[in-house]
């Protein structure tokens, strides 16, 4: 990647996020994002009950917290762009697609890590309360951001699809589900009794769960990352693909 | 500049637009116009790279819009149909927005900018948020976007609807002094513009492309183009029409009276002569001592010419 895509890349990724923050919806996210993040941590998680120092309460909350407010953020992306026909003039300016899509995914996940940092204080409180390990809390941090970098991947595809926001939602929120529960036991279960075990295994490969639990646990293993990197890498190049079939038909 | 060659477009079984050619040089206007849903709008996307075509190509400045999109790209300045801008920006966020992405940055950029600004009259609403603007400011911000990068093609999708008529004016007087060193094409209903900015035009119709000319010349392709009208007072119908038939140079002679005066109409034999058929005509009425009030030679009209050669859905033949 030369000098002129990484600009071309950071123009769009800065306008997407002047864009956030010019209007209420970034305000809204971030505020809704760490009321939830609190009340789940310290009111379900029972974080002073359990007597643990780790971010454990904290973390087990994401891929469920996530599975709404990350389409939430995500799900104008594209759909915007089709609905009001602003498309039209981003894919006639001199840049390629695929800068477009990695700017428009890069500036909506940045914004998400922002929200994402905004929840120091729960490092602060562990750190007080306790000697924890802080190795752990970071690859924990990184792996909730890189799990919140494949649900957006899956949400700029499904956004893309569709000029309708509420429909890329529902999609993205589907998939997200999917990729949660595809290696949940009452599924696998499920699918044990007539599937081969190849499809099992394949279908419980996709599951998002086992990934996260390893950076939870102070793990960043080579695998996981990438597993992340490819699922986001994917549903990015579907998103080329989406938008080449929008131009032909 | 621009090349059009063949270009066709299938949607499904519909074809949107069928072998339409033409070329665009700098310093020329082309007017593109044909009824709702002949293709202009397609031809346009196809131009500017949005939409590839099924066969055919576009070249611009040297460069095929398909096989080598970025520099032809670069030399393109597009006003999309509903000129769409990103509503949760300012004039001038969304303006520099397309300076950067255009490769302008720092002094050059802002430049850029408050040219555009200057020739769009955008200076009263620079720092307001795009969607809180009227239709004729979101318009012309868009098309302020459009020119920012000084491009050496303009294509534009119907610049002047939703303006109003001084808005018009100024557009159509924009578009005149890009026209001198710009290829430039844009399409519209507005028959008046062809005259009024058009070095060229375009007539397509249900995909095909069939009229291709000057104003004039298409203008010459009315039936009564060329012929000479004429009032006369106190003379009989029958007399006048004979008179006038009696000239070498008239071909068929029409002739009504109405309220005391004879409203004479005389085509021409060879339409290429034209203009001696009205010094004709006066001279035969001097020698008759006719009073006459009105004596005109009929350029022909566009209007007329457009409903012709391009057909309304009524009276289109079953395919």
């Amino acid at each position: 990647m030369n000098s002129e895509s990484c600009r071309t890349i950071w123009t769009i990724a800065k306008r997407e996020l002047v864009g956030y923050f010019n209007s209420p919806v970034a305000y809204v996210f971030i505020v809704i994002f760490l009321l939830l993040n609190g009340f789940f941590t310290f009111m379900l998680g029972n974080y002073f009950l359990r007597g643990e120092a780790n971010l454990n309460a904290f973390l087990m909350w994401h891929p469920w917290l996530y599975l709404f407010l990350v389409p939430a953020a995500g799900m104008r992306l594209w759909s915007e762009e089709r609905r009001v026909g602003t498309l039209e003039l981003l894919l006639t300016m001199p840049i390629a697609a695929w800068q477009a899509i990695v700017g428009k995914f890069l500036a909506c996940w940045a914004f998400i890590g922002m929200a994402l940092l905004l929840t120091f204080p729960v490092v602060i409180t562990t750190s007080y309360l306790g000697d924890p390990d802080l190795g752990a809390m970071i690859s924990g941090y990184v792996g909730s951001f890189l799990l919140a970098g494949a649900y957006l991947a899956v949400t700029v595809m499904t956004s893309a699809m569709t000029r309708n926001q509420v429909i890329s939602f529902i999609l993205s929120v589907v998939i997200c589900f999917f990729l949660i529960l595809a290696g949940w036991e009452p599924v696998t279960d499920l699918m044990v009794r007539w599937a081969p075990d190849w499809l099992v295994s394949t279908v419980a490969s996709f599951s998002v769960m086992p990934h996260f639990m390893q950076f939870q646990r102070g793990v960043i293993d080579l695998r996981d990352l990438l597993f992340f990197g490819s699922v986001i890498t994917f549903c990015l190049f579907c998103t080329s693909v989406v938008l080449r079939g929008l131009r032909g038909a | 500049m621009i090349t059009v060659e063949n270009l066709v477009k299938d949607f499904g079984p519909k074809r949107a637009v069928n072998r339409v050619s033409f070329t665009v040089k700098k310093g020329e206007i082309l007017g593109f116009l044909g009824p709702n849903g002949a293709g202009k709008s397609t031809t346009m996307r196809m131009i500017t790279g949005f939409i590839p075509p099924t066969s055919g190509r576009v070249v611009v400045g040297g460069h095929d819009v398909n096989e080598d999109p970025i520099p032809a790209k670069r030399l393109i300045g597009y006003l999309p149909e509903s000129a769409p801008c990103y509503s949760d920006m300012t004039v001038h966020g969304f303006l520099s927005f397309a300076a950067e992405i255009r490769g302008l940055h720092g002094s050059a950029k802002e430049e850029a900018v408050r040219k555009a600004v200057g020739l769009c009259f955008l200076e009263s609403v620079l720092h307001q948020s795009v969607d809180t603007l009227s239709k004729g400011f979101r318009h012309r911000t868009c098309l302020a976007q459009s020119i920012i990068h000084d491009p050496e093609v303009l294509v534009l999708d119907e610049p002047t609807d939703g303006l109003d008529p001084n808005q018009k004016h100024e557009i159509r007087q924009l578009l005149k002094r890009f026209g001198q060193n710009k290829a430039i094409i844009f399409s519209t209903h507005i028959l008046e513009e062809v005259d009024a900015v058009c070095s060229r035009a375009v007539i397509i119709d249900r995909g095909h492309v069939v009229a291709n000319g000057t104003p004039a010349e298409l203008r010459a392709r009315h039936d009564l183009a060329g012929s000479v009208s004429l009032r006369v007072q106190g003379v009989g119908a029958e007399a006048v029409r004979d008179r006038l038939a009696g000239l070498g140079i008239a071909g068929k002679v029409t002739v009504s009276s109405e309220a005391g005066s004879v409203l004479a109409r005389v085509l021409p034999r060879d339409r290429t002569i034209s203009g001696d058929l009205a010094r004709a005509v006066a001279e035969l009425a001097g020698r008759e001592g006719w009073r006459f009030d009105e004596l005109k030679t009929e350029e022909g009209r566009l209007d007329e010419v457009f409903r012709t050669i391009t057909q309304p859905d009524s009276r289109r033949p079953a395919e």
